[in-house]
């Protein structure tokens, strides 16, 4: 069955599983109570929920003047989040999506933690269009719905409404993908547990029964979905990048920004999901699963992506200086050297500089190197949107009015609020739900196991002898 | 070998009596084999001794074995691009009636009926219809959805083990020897006998 490997790949899955020891590895987390470490964890994060809530009070009830936007400085940190928060879903979609049409069998190990990743991210992602809105209980406005005032419709014209049907369709599309997926490993989760959980567990699995057609319709289901989930995650963060490039303001009127915010998308969503999977891999004992070959890949799509957006950063400066246009030229001039030169060379530092350490082999597969990268990563691309919004609007056509924004503690509550809410989910969701496509897993183990691999470094064990293959009838 | 489910396959009597308590439930035989590639194989004996298989069940997708099992591919993908479709005829089509005729509004001095403009929005609403309709299709034709019965065979199915099953209604004993026999010879390591 186990289709030609060559050499040179090495093998995803470690330890000669068989089928029934990956079951028992990845269901066991869902089976097992929380250990002192997860508690903490959830206790922290709900936390910080709390002062998410308690910061949304404050911001609904008082209204946005709790925040220190100004009438030079409109989006603050609220549409920086936004969009740092849709940029680390996007590895998700690309690693359960793109890499499948790509067939890179290593996106079975992290694909669902990646995808429940994305989902989360956009919810968090989704709260700040809508408290920035000021009266959230209006927020029913922007979609077009027959309305008692004319009726009068939303403008179809306006980026800021393409996002709003760009980022519903990439949550709806993310679930209904991730749940497919889900489907089939609830069923494992339920054939191994009686009683009341093994009814709940069998609502969730939708009574999967795993018969060959539906297996035939659900893999065909997949591929058409990841063929419509790729051109969309890259049409979610260009639409993002259109609510700034479709604008008349020098420093975001910019044709770049598509493909720009749609590499740096990617570059901060592996970060994240390297932070999340760096954690859960030794946690959750899952490290045969997700190895030092996982990470050396995904460091790699970190390579070209941060170097696609350092090649953008000094495409923008080269054009602004190109393009002979003053107001242009003082925009990237200001946002260099201008009061925010400390977001504007954190970003450089984190998300140019920092990644080209990944041209090192041993680096790359070093695992404390990646972790304080991700995290380098992420604070960099968080960076990037603050510098491309409160640089530019500080410094607006009128001196008059130039101004300097300083976030509030509301603001920074409810940024680190949404943190508290993504792990909160997160966490729940490593309790109730394999964190590894276990079907994935056990399809691509006769090509991708440790114990069928032709790779030098793995000879050492029974090769092409496991329990499974040993069984057959006399 | 070791029988884990309720009725066993040798049995005839005790298949009867069960047939005759669940009326409605299709008495099948299963085998279980540990291993895909024997599955495979054993499937590809039944077609050839013209065995009418009840179904497979597997713990993952198992590849090759479509063609033996003469599953035809998949038409949800035609589904998907019908939903696709009405999803752009929807988006673009509203967007048109609403700018030209139901209330034009000027942006800009941009004309009325400005096509890039709700290019974005048809391209989302394509990809929200397509998939929302080929998934909820799939669960339809699979019956499967929150509250479906749960149809159990063994708990060891979703884990590692492969099932090949035959329906047994009013078949006689001869048929029962030839599924024991055909079980045995492909290496099926459990043999048993469930109404489903």
């Amino acid at each position: 069955m186990s289709a030609p490997t060559s050499s040179l790949r090495e093998p995803l899955v470690l330890g000669h599983k068989t089928y029934h020891d990956i079951t028992e590895d990845i269901c066991s987390p869902t089976e097992s109570t929380p250990n002192a470490a997860w508690v903490a964890a959830f206790i922290l994060s709900v936390t910080l929920l709390g002062l998410y809530a308690f910061c949304l009070v404050v911001t609904v009830w008082f209204g946005i003047g709790t925040w220190d936007l100004n009438r030079t400085v409109g989006w603050g940190w609220d549409i920086t989040n936004f969009v740092w928060w849709v940029g680390i879903g996007h590895a998700g979609t690309l690693i359960s999506a793109i890499l499948l049409l790509f067939r890179q069998k290593w996106r079975t190990g992290v694909n669902r933690a990646a995808e429940a990743m994305t989902i989360f991210a956009v919810v968090c992602a989704g709260q700040f269009p809508l408290i920035h809105m000021g009266r959230q209980w209006l927020a029913f406005f922007i979609f077009p719905y027959p309305n008692t005032r004319g009726p009068l419709w939303v403008n179809f014209n306006s980026p800021l409404l393409w996002d709003v049907f760009a980022i519903s369709t990439y949550l709806t599309v993310s679930l209904l993908f991730w749940y497919l997926g889900l489907v089939p490993d609830f069923a494992t989760v339920r054939d191994r547990s009686k009683g009341l959980r093994r009814k709940i567990y069998n609502i969730l699995c939708f009574g999967w029964t795993g018969a060959a057609k539906h297996w035939s319709r659900w893999e065909s289901m997949a591929l058409v979905l990841a063929g419509l989930s790729t051109p969309l995650v890259l049409s979610v963060h260009t639409i993002v990048s259109f609510d700034f490039a479709t604008s008349v303001i020098p420093g975001w009127h910019t044709t770049i920004f598509p493909p720009y915010f749609v590499a740096g998308a990617i570059f901060s969503g592996f970060a994240m999901v390297l932070t999340l999977m760096l954690i859960a891999r030794k946690v959750l004992n899952l490290e045969q699963y997700i190895t030092i070959t996982h990470i050396e890949s995904m460091n790699k799509v970190i390579l070209l992506t941060g170097s696609i957006v350092g090649v953008a950063y000094l495409t923008e400066l080269f054009v602004a200086w190109y393009s002979g246009y003053v107001y242009e030229q003082f925009a990237f001039f200001n946002r260099a050297l201008g009061p925010y030169y400390w977001s504007y060379f954190g970003m450089m530092a984190c998300n140019v500089i920092s990644p080209q350490l990944f041209w090192k082999k041993s680096w790359r597969r070093n695992i404390t190197l990646t972790f304080f990268m991700s995290i380098f990563i992420n604070i960099g691309m968080w960076f990037e949107r603050f510098v491309i919004i409160a640089t530019t609007l500080a410094r607006d056509y009128l001196p008059s009015s130039w101004s300097y924004y300083i976030p509030t503690w509301v603001e920074i509550g409810i940024f680190v609020g949404t943190i508290g809410l993504f792990f909160t989910l997160f966490l729940v969701f490593t309790r109730v739900a394999p964190v590894i496509a276990i079907a994935e897993i056990k399809h691509i183990l006769k090509s991708s196991g440790d114990q069928y691999s032709d790779h030098p470094d793995y000879q050492d064990g029974p090769v092409k002898s496991d329990k499974v293959l040993q069984n057959q009838p006399s | 070998m070791v029988n884990t489910s309720d009725s066993t396959y040798v049995e005839t009597s005790e298949d009867v009596h069960v047939d005759s308590v669940h009326a409605g439930g299709t008495p099948i035989v299963y085998g279980l084999y540990d291993d895909e590639v024997e599955l495979i194989e054993a499937v590809r004996k039944a077609k050839a001794d013209h065995l009418d298989i009840y179904d497979v069940y597997t713990p993952f997708p198992v590849h090759g074995l479509d063609p033996v099992m003469g599953i035809a591919e998949s038409r949800l993908h035609i589904g998907g691009f019908v939903y696709g479709a009405l999803g752009t005829l929807t988006a673009f089509g509203f967007m048109s009636w609403v700018f030209t005729r139901d209330w034009p509004i000027i942006f800009g001095g941009k004309p009325y009926f400005s096509v890039p403009a709700f290019i974005p929005i048809t391209f989302e609403l394509t990809v929200l219809f397509s998939a929302i309709g080929m998934v909820l299709s799939f669960y339809l034709i699979c019956g499967l959805g929150p509250g479906a019965a749960e149809i159990n065979i063994d708990d060891r199915i979703s884990d590692d083990k492969f099932c090949l099953a035959f329906a047994t209604k009013g078949i006689g004993q001869a048929d029962r020897d030839q599924f024991a026999d055909f079980f045995r010879s492909t290496g099926a390591s459990e043999t048993s006998a469930k109404v489903i």
